[in-house]
């Protein structure tokens, strides 16, 4: 019997269910697995669900009978499968990014190259072909942590911050790449810049990526990029994951 | 279509309904007014859906003008109010008459002042919600020069009022255990408790620190803390070992630990604490939040039946000797059967 995953209150919020005490991928595989598989369940008293890195969030009504309820159901449900060994939930989809490295617009691909131990054009080469998928979706509408990234990919946070990235930037820390969707101040090191817009309220997709989605981030000119500049889909391609 | 134009806008004015629910899994939290009780204070001021769009204030107010009469109630943090120069009360309801000027000013109990409109102000949804959300790029600051229209008008009494709540100027605010409560110390969390903190002025819809003397309230664990959900109310500790409470327009997932969070009906107290005012944080159980809350809705769900007729004060009228304040007097001396003896 291990402690994980560990079902925890949430304020009156809900209830979260961890699987591990680390960010790695099959546990953040199982928080996605099992998500799809609370909302499967229909619930009636879930008004929401989410994911974390590791976790899934599962809000309802609290009431003292409703958590007593509500963990049984879960602990159930955990116990059905294992979880770190599922697959990942269907309809999903793979984005292919075009993505504008180094110069003027990304200025620290160099600096980060360096901290990965490749050179640049190794790290350009490296990241324009690895293939990360969505681990969580937070602090930002629609803004995506992705990985993971090979573990010489592991660099650290910058000590200091730089003050602001703008919409669409591509930055790297601890294996994991984020594209920012609001002009942001970071510790994550700026690498490249996409066009692509991953929150347009007003739109039909007003969140185009979701948590367990794919992307590819290959790398384009800088004159390719200012024809796609102003597109909000950034020139970016999509297609279904089976 | 009816519309209020903004002739000044004061520093911080936002459209706020109940919010956005729903897109927390896509980064989203739900947003909606900082003072939730006040939407609803104002929508039994004009009987109308608590969810109607009002205008937030944050500090201060601005100056208004209706191209038709509307009715409009004022409630949240009190703020100086007229009509043309005629004083008005904070927290009832009023007609605004076509072209009178409206000028709101600064707030003088709490953070956050409400203007309601019959009908709301019929802004275009973004995702079924009016709210601004600032954080997210939804809406924006109004401006002075705004036009913001108004929906249809049901119709209904004005001059009503509601009893001052007690969430103005309160110190406690309950708090419930939450996910990472047990990663601090009990003698951490006592002291916390123990500890009277003051709002700091920088405090927003995202977050409010607080500021205490003394040392922070680090864990040992801190920073190697996985990235969690976040819901408002939660109070993390950043760094520095500050308090940080979660507003409504906070991030969804954050990777410092929480050491408890704010129940819902008490959130609007910290909404509404003035910069610098005193605040401290006690620990409840599950059953006495829970009562409490379940209180709270019942309150909110009597609003309605609460609300009085809105009684002159004679003290602030200006001209009061205009009045005929005498018909119906009877002299004391007078003798009353006097005419039937004769």
């Amino acid at each position: 019997m291990t402690d994980w995953p560990r079902i925890r209150s949430v304020g009156l919020s809900g209830l979260l269910i961890t699987f591990a005490q680390k960010m790695s991928e099959p546990a953040n595989r199982a928080a996605l697995a099992f998500r799809a598989a609370v909302e499967a369940q229909d619930w009636p008293e879930v008004t929401e669900t989410s994911t974390s890195l590791v976790s899934t969030f599962v809000q309802f009504e609290v009431s003292q009978e409703a958590i007593t309820t509500m963990t049984d159901r879960l602990r159930g449900l955990l116990e059905t499968r294992d979880w770190f060994a599922e697959p990942l939930p269907a309809g999903r989809s793979l984005w292919h990014v075009p993505t504008v490295y180094g110069t003027d617009l990304a200025p620290q691909l160099e600096e980060a190259a360096e901290a990965a131990g490749v050179d640049p054009d190794t790290a350009i080469a490296e990241l324009s072909q690895s293939r990360v998928r969505v681990l969580t979706i937070g602090f930002a509408p629609g803004q995506p942590y992705m990985g993971e990234l090979a573990p010489h990919w592991d660099i650290p946070r910058q000590q200091g911050l730089t003050k602001s990235v703008p919409p669409g930037a591509l930055v790297v820390a601890i294996r994991q790449l984020i594209i920012f969707t609001n002009a942001s101040p970071t510790g994550w090191r700026h690498i490249g810049q996409t066009a692509f817009r991953t929150f347009r309220p007003g739109s039909e997709m007003p969140f185009p990526l979701s948590p367990g989605d794919e992307l590819i981030f290959p790398s384009i000119t800088r004159q390719e990029f200012d024809r796609i500049a102003n597109d909000p889909t950034g020139g970016a391609e999509r297609e279904a994951l089976a | 279509m009816t519309a209020l134009t903004i002739l000044q806008a004061g520093p911080a004015m936002t459209i706020q309904d109940l919010g956005r629910p729903g897109y927390r899994a896509l980064g989203l939290t739900h947003g909606g007014a900082a003072d939730p009780t006040a939407l609803h204070e104002g929508a039994a001021l004009l009987g109308q859906d608590p969810n109607s769009a009002a205008l937030e204030m944050a500090g201060s107010g601005g100056q208004f003008r209706a191209d038709a009469d509307t009715r409009i109630a004022l409630t949240g943090a009190q703020m100086q109010v007229n009509i043309d120069g005629e004083p008005l009360a904070w927290n009832a309801s009023h007609l605004l008459p076509a072209g009178a000027t409206l000028t709101i000013g600064g707030a003088r109990d709490g953070a956050y002042g409400y203007l309601h409109v019959g009908g709301g102000f019929d802004v275009e949804p973004v995702m079924a919600s009016r709210s601004s959300h600032r954080a997210a790029g939804i809406g924006r600051l109004l401006q002075s020069g705004d036009s913001l229209p108004i929906g249809a008008d049901t119709g209904g009494e004005t001059s009503q009022t509601l009893p001052r709540d007690t969430r103005f100027g309160a110190e406690r605010v309950r708090i419930v255990a939450s996910m990472q409560t047990d990663a601090f110390d009990d003698a951490t969390r006592a002291r916390f408790t123990e500890t009277t903190f003051r709002r700091d002025p920088r405090a927003n819809r995202m977050g409010a620190r607080m500021d205490h003397d003394g040392d922070g309230f680090a864990t040992g664990g801190q920073l190697t803390i996985v990235s969690e959900v976040i819901t408002p109310g939660d109070i993390q500790i950043t760094g520095d070992g500050a308090p940080f409470v979660l507003m409504c327009e906070c991030q969804t997932t954050g990777g410092y630990p929480r050491i408890g969070t704010v129940i819902p009906c008490d959130l609007p107290i910290v909404a509404q604490a003035q910069p610098g005012a005193a605040l401290r944080f006690e620990f409840v159980d599950l059953d006495e939040a829970l009562a409490a809350e379940t209180r709270h809705r019942e309150t909110l769900a009597t609003l309605l039946k609460r609300r009085q007729p809105l009684l002159r004060d004679p003290a602030r009228i200006r001209d009061l000797l205009a009045y005929q304040l005498i018909s119906g007097v009877v002299s004391a001396t007078a003798d009353p059967f006097e005419k039937d003896k004769t």
